[in-house]
C-alpha cells in the first residue's frame, strides 16, 4: 500500500554512506536513505541515537565527515557557494519553534520571502498570510511570538518556513515542547501538509501519526538506521530486537 | 533583584546597634578630634575656648557630635515612604558637600562671570567630542566582537591584539602617542580629531567585549532558524541577532559613555576647549583655580546626571518591549 502512497518520482534528498563525528564522538554511522518527491518518513528511536543530527545534516546545520549528502540534485559540502539557496528550499522546524522574538508573527513569515527571495512587501505579505490562514492563525498575525501559546508558535513557525516554498519539510520533534493538549493542533495541522502532498521527514515519538501519515518509518539507534519499513509493517512485526524493546517502551501509554 | 515580601527588622530599631553605631561614631569624631570644628564652636558657651579646652572638650564634642548624627539616622529611619527617605538623604549628603566647597571661600563673582563660557563651549564640546566617539566605538565593538568569535585566524589577531593593546595603555598615554606619534610618521592631525581618534580606539576595545556578550548571550536557536530559511550572516547579524542584543548592550554602553565623558577631560591635554580644560586655564590668569575646579565638578556630576535619567529611559523603553 505504502508503495503507491506517494508517486515514486524519484529523490529529492539522498544520503550514500555518510559519517558524522562530533570530535572523537561517533554520532552517525554508515547512514544510507533516500527520499523521493512526496514521500512522508518518520524517523524514531531512543534520545541520543542521532536523529536530529541526520536530519540537521540534510540542510546543513551540521557537516559530516564523509558519504554523501545530496539535497534536491546539490551535493552538500564544505566549500559550497549556494548553501543558502538549498536551505531557502529546504524548511526546518525545531523543537524549540526558534521564532524571532523582536519581530511580530507576519513579519516573522514575511522575512524569508522578502530578504532571501527578494519578493516585493505587498506578494510577501500575500503570501504570508495564505499560509498563517493555512495554519489557521490569521487572527493572530499583529501579535508577538511570546503572547502566542506554544501550540500557535509552533504553527506560526510551521507557516514561516512554508512561506518558501520549499521541496521538502524537516521537523525534529515538533511537539516535544508542547503542553499536552496543544500537541493535537500541530499534528492536525502537520497532517493537513501531508495530505496536500509535500515532501516530509519528521522526528517525532508521536507513534499515531505515524500510523496515519507516514509512508515510511525508520527507526534508529546508537547513530545507526536499524530498520526502516512501511508504517504497518513497522508495527506489527519489527525485525530487531531493538525496535521490539523500543516499541514496548513508547506504545505503553 | 526581587524584593522578598517579608521584610526583616529594622536595624535602627535595636538598641544593641544603636549603641554599636553610636560607639564606632564616637570613636571616629574623636580620632579626628571634632574640638575645633564648627560644632567645638558652637559649644563654645559651655567649653570655652575650643583650642584650651583639651581633652575634656575633645570628648564633649565628639559626644555630642555622635549623639547628632545617631539621632538623625534615627529620625531617617522614621520616616515611612522609601521616596521620601531617598531625597532626605540625598539633601543632607548634598548640603553636607555644598557647605564643604562653601569653607573653601569660593570667590562666587568669578564663578559666575566664566560660568557661561564653561557651559557654551567646555559642556559642548565635551559631549560632542564624547557623542562622536561612543558611535565610532560601537561601530569598532561590533567589528571586533565579530572578528573575536570568528574562526579566522587572521581576523581573530587583529581584533585580540587590538584590544589588548587598547585596554591595556593608559588612555592619557594613547592621547599623547596618536596627537605627538602622528606628526612623527608626516601626519599632522588636529587636537580634536586626535582626542576623538583615542578616545574611540580605547572605548571600542572595552566595548568590543560589552557586544561580545550580547551577542554571544542570544540563543543559538535564533542562528539555526535563520540559517534555516537561507539568510547569509550580515543579514542575520543585522536583522535578528544585534536587535535583539540592543537591550543588554545598552545599559553598559551607557555606562561607557558617562565613564568617556569624563574621560574626554584627559584630552584638554593636548589643547582641546573641553570642560576641563577650560576649568585650567581660565582659573590660572587670576588664580582663582578651586573656583574653576568646583564649577568643572559640578558641570560634569550634573551632566552624568541628566544621561543617567536618559539612560534609564531608555532600559525602561526596551524593558517594555521584552515583556511584550
Ligand atoms: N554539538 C554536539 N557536540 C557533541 N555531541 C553532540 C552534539 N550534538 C549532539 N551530540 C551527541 O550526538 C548524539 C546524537 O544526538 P542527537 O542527534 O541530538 O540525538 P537525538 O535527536 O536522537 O536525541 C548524542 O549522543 C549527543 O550527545
Ligand atoms: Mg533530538
Amino acid at each position: 500500500m505504502s508503495e503507491t502512497k506517494h508517486n515514486t518520482k524519484g529523490p529529492i534528498i539522498s544520503i550514500r554512506q555518510m559519517n558524522k563525528y562530533y570530535g572523537d564522538f561517533h554520532a552517525l554511522t554508515d547512514i544510507n536513505l533516500e527520499i523521493s518527491i512526496g514521500e512522508r518518513m518518520v524517523i524514531c528511536g531512543p534520545s541520543g541515537s542521532g536523529k536530529s543530527t541526520l536530519i540537521r545534516c540534510l540542510n546543513r546545520l551540521e557537516a559530516h565527515q564523509s558519504g554523501s549528502v545530496n539535497v534536491n540534485g546539490v551535493e552538500l559540502h564544505q566549500r559550497m557557494k549556494d548553501i543558502d539557496k538549498v536551505r531557502s528550499e529546504v524548511g526546518m522546524v525545531f523543537q524549540h519553534f526558534n521564532l524571532f522574538p523582536h519581530m511580530t508573527v507576519l513579519e516573522n513569515c514575511t522575512a524569508g520571502p522578502m530578504w532571501v527571495n527578494k519578493v516585493p512587501p505587498e506578494d510577501a505579505h500575500n503570501i504570508a498570510m495564505k499560509y498563517l490562514e493555512r495554519v489557521n492563525i490569521p487572527e493572530q498575525a499583529d501579535k508577538y511570538p511570546a503572547q502566542l501559546s506554544g501550540g500557535q508558535q509552533q504553527r506560526v513557525a510551521i507557516a514561516r518556513s512554508l512561506c518558501m516554498h520549499p521541496k521538502v519539510m524537516l521537523f525534529d520533534e515538533p511537539t516535544s515542547a508542547l503542553d499536552p493538549e496543544m500537541v493535537s493542533e500541530v499534528l492536525d495541522t502537520m497532517t493537513d501538509l501531508a495530505q496536500s502532498g509535500m515532501t516530509m521527514i519528521v522526528v517525532t515519538h508521536e507513534m499515531g501519526f505515524a500510523k496515519k501519515v507516514a509512508d515510511r518509518v525508520v527507526f534508529m539507534d546508537e547513530g545507526r538506521i536499524v530498520e526502516s519499513n512501511e508504517p504497518i509493517a513497522f508495527f506489527e512485526n519489527p525485525q530487531s530486537d531493538r525496535t521490539k524493546k523500543f516499541l514496548s517502551q513508547v506504545l505503553v501509554h | 533583584m526581587i524584593q522578598d515580601t517579608v521584610t526583616e527588622d529594622i536595624i535602627m530599631r535595636k538598641p544593641k546597634f544603636i549603641a554599636f553605631l553610636f560607639t564606632t561614631i564616637f570613636i571616629c569624631f574623636f580620632i579626628f578630634d571634632p574640638s575645633q570644628s564648627i560644632v567645638g564652636h558652637l559649644l563654645e558657651p559651655a567649653l570655652g575656648d575650643p583650642e584650651k579646652s583639651g581633652f575634656y572638650g575633645r570628648c564633649v564634642t565628639a559626644s555630642m557630635s555622635a549623639v547628632l548624627l545617631v539621632l538623625n539616622l534615627l529620625a531617617i529611619s522614621w520616616i515611612p515612604n522609601f521616596r521620601l527617605q531617598v531625597i532626605t538623604v540625598w539633601l543632607q549628603l548634598l548640603i553636607l558637600f555644598l557647605s564643604f566647597f562653601y569653607s573653601f571661600d569660593l570667590s562666587f563673582e568669578f564663578i559666575r562671570s566664566k560660568i557661561w563660557f564653561m557651559v557654551t563651549q567646555g559642556i559642548f564640546t565635551t559631549l560632542y567630542v564624547s557623542a562622536i566617539s561612543i558611535v565610532i566605538a560601537s561601530f569598532i565593538a561590533i567589528i571586533g566582537a565579530v572578528a573575536k568569535m570568528s574562526s579566522n585566524g587572521f581576523a581573530y589577531a587583529i581584533a585580540s591584539f587590538y584590544t589588548s593593546f587598547f585596554r591595556g595603555l593608559p588612555l592619557l598615554m594613547q592621547v599623547y602617542l596618536i596627537y605627538l606619534g602622528f606628526p612623527q610618521i608626516g601626519y599632522v592631525i588636529d587636537a580634536v580629531p586626535a582626542g576623538i581618534i583615542a578616545l574611540s580606539l580605547c572605548y571600542g576595545a572595552y566595548m568590543t567585549e560589552i557586544f561580545r556578550a550580547g551577542i554571544m548571550s542570544i540563543d543559538h536557536g535564533q542562528w539555526e532558524g535563520s540559517r534555516a530559511l537561507g539568510f547569509k550572516f550580515g543579514l542575520i547579524m543585522r536583522k535578528i541577532i544585534l536587535p535583539q542584543s540592543i537591550p543588554l548592550i545598552i545599559p553598559p554602553t551607557g555606562n561607557q559613555f558617562i565613564a568617556m565623558l569624563k574621560d574626554s577631560s584627559l584630552v584638554s591635554v593636548i589643547g582641546v576647549w573641553e570642560l576641563m580644560f577650560l576649568a585650567r586655564t581660565l582659573g590660572n590668569k587670576t588664580f582663582n583655580h578651586m573656583e574653576m575646579l568646583i564649577t568643572a565638578a559640578m558641570l560634569y556630576w550634573m551632566m552624568t546626571m541628566v544621561l543617567e535619567l536618559i539612560q534609564s529611559r531608555i532600559e525602561r523603553k526596551y524593558k517594555k518591549q521584552q515583556s511584550r
